[in-house]
């Protein structure tokens, strides 16, 4: 589990997160939603470590952040799997290749090895032939494939995506979604995704915490959601007249 | 962000910079990388640039020497010194500068601005030591190869244009270049290039690596990369020549 306390964090003085206490659960799907500049992408990057928070406590299974030293932090990382919103694949590598670069940097394997082992992951994420390809070749959604691919190719323990779909037209992007839920329940990992796509918090947020102004403003289930009368999330979430008509229809149909 | 502010970072970038390496078959493969793209793809332009840049010393001196008290195999003396001495280390690292230099602002920040870096830090891996170590040994132990072809190249540069254009012997011009040969002037054009090369691969990756922003930055960045790259060289050249050679 990973366990967030009294997280604070600001930028020049300002305060971006303001206290956020929250715990991320394995084998689930846990989605951070809210509005653009509501601090999720900074809340993510601090959980990544990749951002310093001035205070608070971030626990990965009783591992404070925080306190580790260089050597832990490095195996902590080792066992982190993260999909950038673009990807982020390496430009000058195959698929293959960017998909094996952990493996390189990590084991001892053999080169043959390591070649099953990037088959396997691509296999998994219904990507083939793509191996001698370049990211610059492939669509955005094989791009996001490759992404998934290169950061479960460690059995990571955390998985972490910020905004997988974006970009992706929705057949894919559903695509997406369902793999990193099936990825979740398969490989039994926490899976953490910063998005503020609707179909996709619906679809598969299994817990879901809502950021309004760097602070927790709603935690819940995609099924909760529908029910909650917490005005700041039924704003956010239900201001389309579509989300609004789904939820109304929901409320008749359980009432 | 003043310049101390810049030149502190920098020293702290320097210090992430010198770490083992995460794993030496992976180091080494970059490093034979990078020596592609930092070296042997300059070799061309280096060659080409220092053989012209001899052949105009040799003709602008020869031009410029008409008095009869003045020996013709001055022309060869005035070509190899002027090349050992400044063009083939200060003036082919300057080029190396905006060549090498935009390219390694250019291929960092993009990984910034795309988030590549962030993998690599993700993953656990020290992105500086990673990205810029074997830019820096690639540098540092091929450019004074460069250099010294460019000393060779700038010497023969010289010696084809005079004789070709009939502006002197080929015997003064032998003469010329094997009178009063200092070792020493190779081994302090060497030095200047051990530390521009250090120069040219940390400067520009400092500007690449701490870019912010999109395209954009990262064009202003290299921009910037080599404007200061060449402005640290020029510096140095004028502290180390005072230093090892008055």
């Amino acid at each position: 589990m990973i366990e967030v306390y009294n997280l604070h964090k600001e930028f020049d003085g300002v305060p971006v997160l303001k206290g956020i206490t929250t715990t991320f659960e394995k084998g689930k799907t846990n989605m951070i939603i809210g509005q653009s500049g509501s601090g999720k992408t900074v809340f993510l990057k601090c959980l990544l470590g990749l951002q310093v928070p001035e205070k608070g406590i971030i626990s990965f299974d009783g591992r404070k952040h925080t306190e580790l030293d260089i050597k832990s932090h490095r195996q902590l990382r080792q066992e982190i799997g993260m999909v950038f919103q673009g990807g982020a694949l390496y430009d000058s590598l195959t698929v293959e290749e960017n998909i094996m670069f952990p493996l390189q940097m990590f084991t001892e394997n053999s080169k043959e090895e390591m070649l099953e082992r990037v088959n396997v992951v691509l296999n998994r994420v219904n990507l083939e032939n793509a191996n001698k390809k370049f990211p610059a070749e492939l669509s955005g959604g094989m791009q996001k494939r490759v992404a998934i691919a290169r950061a479960i190719v460690m059995n990571p323990k955390y998985l972490f995506c910020d905004e997988p779909n974006s970009g992706l037209d929705p057949n894919t992007a559903i695509v997406i979604d369902n793999l990193i839920q099936e990825i979740t329940k398969e490989y039994n990992i926490i899976t953490v995704i910063n998005s503020h796509d609707m179909n996709s918090v619906m679809e598969i947020g299994e817990k879901i915490i809502f950021l309004k102004d760097g602070v927790k403003a709603w935690e819940g289930t995609n099924k909760e959601i529908f029910e909650t009368e917490n005005e700041a999330i039924v704003k956010f979430v239900y201001s389309s007249n579509l989300f609004k008509k789904v939820r109304d229809a929901y409320l008749k149909k359980t009432k | 962000m003043n310049y101390v502010e810049h030149i502190g970072k920098y020293f702290i970038m320097l210090k992430q910079v010198f770490r083992k390496p995460q794993k030496w078959s992976v180091f080494r493969e970059t490093l034979f990388r990078e020596i592609e793209d930092l070296g042997l793809k300059s070799l061309g332009i280096i060659a080409f640039i220092s053989f012209f840049v001899g052949g105009v010393v040799a003709i602008q001196t020869a031009l410029n020497v008409d008095s009869p008290l003045i020996p013709k195999h001055l022309i060869g003396f005035a070509t190899k010194r002027s090349m050992i001495l400044e063009f083939a280390p200060t003036f082919m690292c300057v080029i190396l500068a905006g060549k090498v230099g935009s390219y390694i602002t250019s291929s960092i920040g993009t990984m910034r601005v795309t988030e590549q870096i962030d993998a690599l830090e993700v993953m656990g891996i020290n992105s500086l030591n990673y990205l810029v170590l074997p830019k820096i040994i690639a540098a540092v132990f091929f450019y004074p190869l460069l250099v010294l072809m460019a000393m060779f190249l700038g010497i023969y540069g010289g010696y084809l244009a005079g004789v070709l254009t009939d502006l002197f012997h080929s015997e003064d011009y032998i003469y010329g270049i094997q009178l009063e040969f200092n070792p020493f002037f190779i081994q302090y054009a060497l030095i200047k290039t051990f530390v521009f090369a250090f120069v040219i691969a940390t400067i520009p990756a400092y500007h690449g690596y701490f870019v912010k922003g999109g395209s954009l930055e990262v064009g202003r960045a290299s921009t910037q990369a080599v404007v200061w790259t060449s402005i640290v060289i020029i510096l140095l050249n004028y502290f180390l020549t005072q230093m090892l050679l008055s």
